[in-house]
Order: structure tokens, then C-alpha cells, then sequence
């Protein structure tokens, strides 16, 4: 089941019914993106009956009234190029395996694996995610105005991910060429065994961060709670600063002030697990 | 070579089985080294395995078919419970994953055809799919793994089936390896790593922890995959009874339980001969499981480690598998371990029936490696051919076998078919030991 968003065409649920799942989230600080409603409110849903000048060719799922399996296979074999998702309710899986340029747009709170695998879609949750936002994206922009659990962009390949929030733990674990910015703190192990792509993180990190990374690079502006296995803090070059002037940028935060590059420092593989020997036995 | 020294035991000298000439070597090589010896291959000590099961053939008791004329069918479903489009495989027997990286591109390309003349099929492995096996290969099971190496969206739709890797029977609880030698630039291309590194792949996935999280990862696959798709779970042989019990509860439509006699690439020696379970003590607690959940041939159960003949085949079907899978028997198909290669095999220090230096990538037979040199040695059309000979005789032997014991479908043999020769295999296996009503074990917990 799908609607097209018409007055009076938004299924069942009213607003009145789950008004807690409209999201509230505000995006943090830093970010100075030009999103009309940073507050999850879409254009034309203020209550039942809502219309909708000017965005006919947006089609709206509400999953209080139907399925993500409905969405999914919509956006598998999409007949329209933009799509907006109400009262999400923490699904797991809403817009999972997309593999086309779509624009959609989560107005509440997503469960595990929200937006799994894009491989081409601008898809932006206007909420919180649980775990394994955008894991093994290949191409794309997944943006989370909210926070995120466990696993932000897990194996990812490639695209930008921004987390406007914060993430927990294992964040850009075993990264395979996705960019993730963090516009707060991520939690402990995360970026273990990154391989590559970039991880930027605007507030703190936690423990054991780069535990036994590869190529992946790694810059937080904050506090390091430790470096794992063969990660170390390294020199930030002038092609450093520029690209990560240019990353904050393309997540919408202007790379100025407690956000210059100067600011982060950077951290990535010694390289000395690379090779298995016996003096490193204590290090695995 | 010149001609070798006398038997030490022609002498009168007797050698000591705790420290016997491999554990010496072992020693040996570990002051020397100081690393830990890896190796390709399984488990070598001797283990209770099918060989100490016997069919009880057909006589007055019961009616047997005749051989080669009377129909003994050997199709089998795999995932029909939620995927559309379930495998439909003409015969029971299986390739088993196993990674581009690992084998050559000529290897996997050779196994897809083999597998695919005969009607069955094979799987990727920790590494990616390449289009090589892609195209050869008519039904192709993508492994996920905890590396997710080349694990893609487009590739994963090109599959035919999903199987979520959990383990292994060679190294329950471990990851992978993959040494710098075999890191070519395409292999670190697909895996997205250095070339030349000594790799070492995850042993945990990387966005799930527990059965609850694999249920969530596993509608992701289907959502992704618009629940076309079967999703088999691999796991190695341990705890099987609830390792299957919670494969089953996380929504798996296929379970894969690999015995400790399985294949690896590259694993501590360690690691091959003192973790896991034998295959034979697995299946039972697999079926156990499965018939608990009133699921025993609805998820179907495929079970790997060890097998070699039509016998192991039909003794692991009798025991309640629904298919196996073969990972060493088929690279031996191939032309592992052939004596033709004997001086290049003695030049690795190694000899033909010996060779397990998967992880070294010199394998003579090029089948193992990355050396583009060796690896042209194998001809996939070949080889495949080769490949699908041994399937074809697997099955004639399977069926022989099935039909001696009155069936007219291999999957109808079942434990009353079999006896053990031993005790140990007889509790294991929970058959009564040949001659006796006597099950060993029976009436505990599993
Ligand atoms: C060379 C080689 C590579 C393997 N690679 C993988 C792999 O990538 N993923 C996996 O799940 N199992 C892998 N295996 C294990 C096989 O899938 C299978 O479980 C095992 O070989 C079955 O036992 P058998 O060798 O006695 O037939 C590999 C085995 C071998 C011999």
C-alpha cells in the first residue's frame, strides 16, 4: 500500500494517535545545512487532511498504516524519484538495499539497519537510528539528524554518512571506503580493523578506537579515550586539513572556527600488525 | 630423490606417541620460529567419523530396489520456508564455500562448472564473487560473512542464495587468514586492502551480536533481497544442538553445520585439531534440534567436514542431513595433492598426499594460489569436468546404497539403516553399536 501525498491521503493513523513518534530532534551545534525543517515536520502533514502544493510528485508511506516490505519493494522498483516515510516506529530495515538516485525522507525514528546497503540514495532520518545505520553503504548520502546506536556504517564501501548526533559503539567498524562525520561523540571499539574511507568525529571518542586498523583515517576534534591495537595519532599534512575541510563541508559544517581542521588530529594504522610475527603476540 | 632411509622401526626402535615424529617437528619449528604453525586443510588426528557406520542392507526384513534400474531419486529443496525461489538441486551433494583468494580464479570458476553440469551448487567464500564463478556457476550461494570483503548489494542480488557465516568446523570461533603472498592486487582489490599484507579476516559480525540481532540481520537480507532469496546459516560444530536450535529462531530457511574434520585456507594447526566437534557427533544433535522445532525437513539441514564417498554421503543423509557439502574431496577432484607434481611437492618440503600449505600460495597443482604462473596450470574446463565425474560417482554410490537399503529416495535413509563399529561412534552417532540394541549415551540430556 502506498499514498500519494494528497489531502486527506495519509492512510489511517492521524496525527492525534502516535504524536510521539513525530520526530523532535534539533540538529546540534555545528551543522549549518539548509534543511527546511530541521525539526521532522513535513511540509504539508500538520494533521489528517494535510495538503500538499507543490510536492505532488513526493509519495508517503505512513508505516503506522502499512508495511516496510511495501515500502522496500517500492523502492526497489521505484516509480517516483522522491519518497517520504511517516511514523517510521523504530522499523528495522526501512529503505534497506535502494540502488537508485531517490531523495527520502524518515520523519521519526528508525530501528536496525535504516538505509542498509544504499547504493545511490540521499536518505535522511529525521530521528534517531538503532543499530547499523547505512551498514555497507557503497554510494549515496545518509544523513541521521538524530543520534545513532551501534555500528554507524559498518563495512560501508562508500557515499558520506553524517550522524548529526552522536553514535555508540563500534562506529565505522571495518570501514571499507565510507565517510562518516559524527557531529558529536562515538563510543568505544570504533573504526576497528577500518580498512579504508574516513571517519571524522566532532566531540569525543571512546575507547579503543582503530583497534587493529588498516588504511582508514580517523580525525577527532575531541578527547580519545584510547587507541587500540596498532592505531596511532599521526601528523596532520596540509592534504589532511584540506580534505577534511572539505568532508565537514560536504556534511554542512562550515570548517571555521572550533571546527577548523586545525582543530581535529588525525589517527590511522601504524602499520605494524601488517605482517604476522612473534614479537607482536601481545598486541593481538 | 635417492631412496629413503631404512624404517626406524626395522631397527628395533619405537617410537614414542606422545612425542612422536610430527609433535617433534612441531616443536622443533616453533623454537625456531617462534610463530605458531598455519596450515590449509582439516583436522589429520583420527576421529570417530562415518566410516565407523555400516548400512544394514536390505533382506528379509526388508526390501531392497534394484540397482540401476529401479528409480532412487536424489533431488532436494533447499529454503523453501520464505524464500521465492528456493534451490532446487538435482543431487544432494554440495560445494562448500570457499574464497576467491583463497583458491584462483580458475579453481572457482572450475568448481562452478562442475557443480553446475551435474545440477548442484557451489558458493562463494570470504572474499567476494567474481564474475568468473558468477558465470559458470547455475546455482550460486553467496556467503556473509563477518570480513564482509567485496560484500555488495548488486552482488548479493545476483545470488542465488544467501549463507550467513558464522563459523567454520575447521576453527569455531575464529576468523580468517589470508598471507601476504596471496594477496595479489586483485584479491586486495576485492577485499579493499594493501596488497602483500598478512590478512587476518573478523571473527565476529560486525553490526550484530546474538540471535536476536541475527533475526533483524536476517530480515534485512530478505527485505534487501525482496525475500526471493534462501538464507542459510553456516556455523562450526560445538555446542550444535543450541547453535542450530538459535540459527533456526533467528529465521535461517537452511542450516550448514560443518564438522571439526572440515577444510580451511589457512588456520593455526592448533586451532584445526583441538576446537569443534566431529561431524558425526554433530548431526544428531542438529536433527535432535530440528525435530524438536518440528522443523526437520522443513529447514533443511546440510552437513559438511569430511566427506569423501557415496558412503559418507548416504551414512550423513541416514543421520537426517537433507544435503552435504564437500570442500576438500572437491579440490582433490580438481588435481590437489596429484602425484604428478611429486618433485615440485618435495621441493615445498611437502609430498602428494601430504600438501596442506594452502595459506603459502605455491600449491604445484594451482589450484591454492595467486601466482598467476601456477594458477593457468589448472584448466577450469578441465578441471570442472573432473569435478563433475566425482559428483556423478558420489551419487551413483549414494544411491547404490539407498537402494540396497530398500529406498527409493536417498533422503529416506534414516538411523535405522545404520550401525556403529564402535562405542564412541555409536553414542555419537546414537545408532546401536552393529549387533547390539545398545546406544551409548542414550537418555541424557542430548
Ligand atoms: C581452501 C578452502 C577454503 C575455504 N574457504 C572458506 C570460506 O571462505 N568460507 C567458509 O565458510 N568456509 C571455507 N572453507 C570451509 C568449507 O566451506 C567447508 O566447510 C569445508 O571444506 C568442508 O569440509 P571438507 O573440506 O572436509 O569437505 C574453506 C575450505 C577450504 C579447503
Amino acid at each position: 500500500m502506498r499514498y500519494e501525498q494528497e489531502a486527506g491521503a495519509r492512510g489511517r493513523g492521524s496525527e492525534a494517535e502516535i504524536p510521539s513518534d513525530r520526530a523532535t530532534v534539533e540538529a546540534p551545534q555545528p551543522f549549518r545545512i539548509g534543511e527546511s525543517d530541521p525539526a521532522g515536520t513535513p511540509a504539508g502533514a500538520a494533521g489528517a487532511g494535510a495538503s500538499t502544493a507543490g510536492t505532488a510528485s513526493t509519495v508517503t508511506f505512513d508505516l503506522g498504516a502499512t508495511t516496510v516490505r511495501a515500502l522496500n519493494s517500492e523502492l526497489h522498483a521505484p516509480s517516483a524519484t522522491s519518497y517520504e516515510v511517516l511514523r517510521p516506529q523504530g522499523a528495522h530495515a526501512i529503505a534497506a538495499g535502494v540502488h537508485a538516485p531517490l531523495t527520502i525522507d524518515i520523519r521519526g525514528h528508525a530501528g536496525y539497519y535504516c538505509a542498509g546497503m544504499n547504493d545511490g540514495a540521499t536518505i535522511t532520518v529525521h530521528g534517531n537510528v538503532g543499530t547499523g545505520v547505512a551498514e555497507n553503504m557503497m554510494s549515496g548520502l545518509v544523513r541521521v539528524r538524530g543520534d545513532a546506536s551501534q555500528s554507524v556504517g559498518a563495512t560501508g564501501h562508500g557515499g558520506l554518512l553524517v550522524i548529526e548526533g552522536s553514535a555508540s559503539m563500534r562506529c565505522g567498524i571495518s570501514m571499507k571506503g565510507i565517510d562518516i562525520v559524527v557531529g558529536g561523540d562515538i563510543g568505544p571499539m570504533s573504526a576497528f580493523m577500518a580498512q579504508a574511507g574516513r571517519l571524522v568525529v566532532c566531540g569525543d571518542a571512546g575507547d579503543g578506537l582503530g583497534d587493529s586498523i588498516y588504511e582508514a583515517r580517523i580525525y577527532v576534534r575531541g578527547a580519545v579515550g584510547g587507541l587500540g591495537a596498532d592505531c596511532v595519532e599521526k601528523e596532520q599534512r596540509p592534504e589532511h586539513l584540506a580534505e577534511l575541510a572539505e568532508l565537514l563541508t560536504a556534511a554542512g559544517i562550515e570548517p571555521v572556527g572550533e571546527y577548523a581542521p586545525g582543530r581535529f588530529r588525525r589517527y590511522g594504522s601504524a602499520r605494524r600488525l601488517y605482517h604476522f610475527a612473534a614479537h607482536n603476540s601481545t598486541a593481538y | 630423490m635417492t631412496g629413503y632411509p631404512p624404517d626406524p622401526a626395522s631397527l628395533g626402535l619405537r617410537e614414542s606417541h606422545t612425542f612422536d615424529r610430527a609433535t617433534i617437528a612441531g616443536i622443533q619449528r616453533a623454537a625456531m620460529t617462534g610463530v605458531y604453525d598455519i596450515r590449509g586443510g582439516g583436522a589429520k588426528r583420527r576421529l570417530p567419523h562415518f566410516d565407523d557406520l555400516l548400512f544394514l542392507g536390505a533382506s528379509m526384513s526388508r526390501y531392497p530396489l534394484e540397482g540401476y534400474r529401479e528409480r532412487c531419486d536424489t533431488d532436494v529443496v533447499l529454503g523453501d520456508r520464505n524464500a521465492k525461489y528456493p534451490l532446487r538441486l538435482a543431487i544432494p551433494v554440495t560445494i562448500a564455500g570457499m574464497s576467491f583468494g583463497a583458491l584462483s580464479a580458475q579453481a572457482k570458476e572450475a568448481l562452478g562448472r562442475g557443480a553446475s553440469e551435474v545440477g548442484t551448487s557451489t558458493t562463494t567464500g570470504d572474499g567476494g564473487m567474481t564474475p568468473e564463478e558468477r558465470g559458470q556457476s547455475k546455482h550460486l550461494v553467496y556467503q556473509y560473512l563477518p570480513s564482509r570483503y567485496g560484500m555488495n548489494p548488486t552482488d548479493l542480488r545476483k545470488a542465488d542464495a544467501i549463507e550467513v557465516v558464522l563459523g567454520q568446523g575447521a576453527k569455531p570461533g575464529g576468523g580468517g587468514m589470508l598471507l601476504g603472498q596471496k594477496i595479489s592486487d586483485r584479491v586486495a582489490q576485492m577485499r579493499t586492502l594493501p596488497a602483500g599484507i598478512d590478512q587476518r579476516s573478523a571473527c565476529r559480525h560486525p553490526d550484530w551480536t546474538g540471535p536476536d540481532d541475527l533475526a533483524i540481520k536476517i530480515l534485512e537480507l530478505r527485505e534487501i533481497t525482496d525475500w526471493e532469496k534462501p538464507i542459510y546459516v553456516k556455523i562450526g560444530a560445538s555446542r550444535t544442538y543450541y547453535d542450530v536450535k538459535l540459527a533456526v529462531a533467528s529465521g535461517a530457511d537452511v542450516v550448514v553445520v560443518d564438522g571439526m574434520q572440515g577444510g580451511t585456507a589457512a588456520t593455526q594447526d592448533v586451532f584445526i585439531e583441538h576446537v569443534g566437534i566431529p561431524t558425526l557427533a554433530a548431526i544428531p544433535q542438529a536433527v535432535q534440534a530440528l525435530r524438536e522445532l518440528g522443523l526437520h525437513r522443513k529447514v533443511q539441514l546440510v552437513v559438511s567436514g569430511g566427506i569423501r564417498t557415496g558412503a559418507d554421503v548416504a551414512k550423513a543423509m541416514a543421520l537426517g542431513a537433507d544435503a552435504v557439502a564437500i570442500g576438500t574431496a572437491a579440490l582433490i577432484a580438481l588435481g590437489d595433492n596429484d602425484p604428478r607434481y611429486a618433485d615440485e611437492y618435495a621441493a615445498l618440503g611437502s609430498a602428494a598426499g601430504f600438501y596442506d600449505d594452502f595459506q603459502d600460495g605455491r600449491d604445484p597443482a594451482g589450484i591454492t594460489t595467486q601466482d598467476p604462473e601456477l594458477a593457468v596450470r589448472l584448466d577450469p574446463a578441465e578441471g570442472g569436468r573432473r569435478l563433475a565425474n566425482y559428483l556423478r560417482v558420489l551419487t551413483m554410490e549414494a544411491q547404490t546404497i539407498a537402494r540396497a537399503c530398500g529406498k527409493s529416495h536417498v533422503r529416506n535413509l534414516e538411523p535405522e539403516d545404520l550401525v556403529a563399529l564402535t562405542i564412541e561412534s555409536a553414542a555419537m552417532a546414537r545408532v546401536p553399536l552393529a549387533g547390539t540394541t545398545w546406544i551409548p549415551g542414550q537418555g541424557g540430556l542430548l
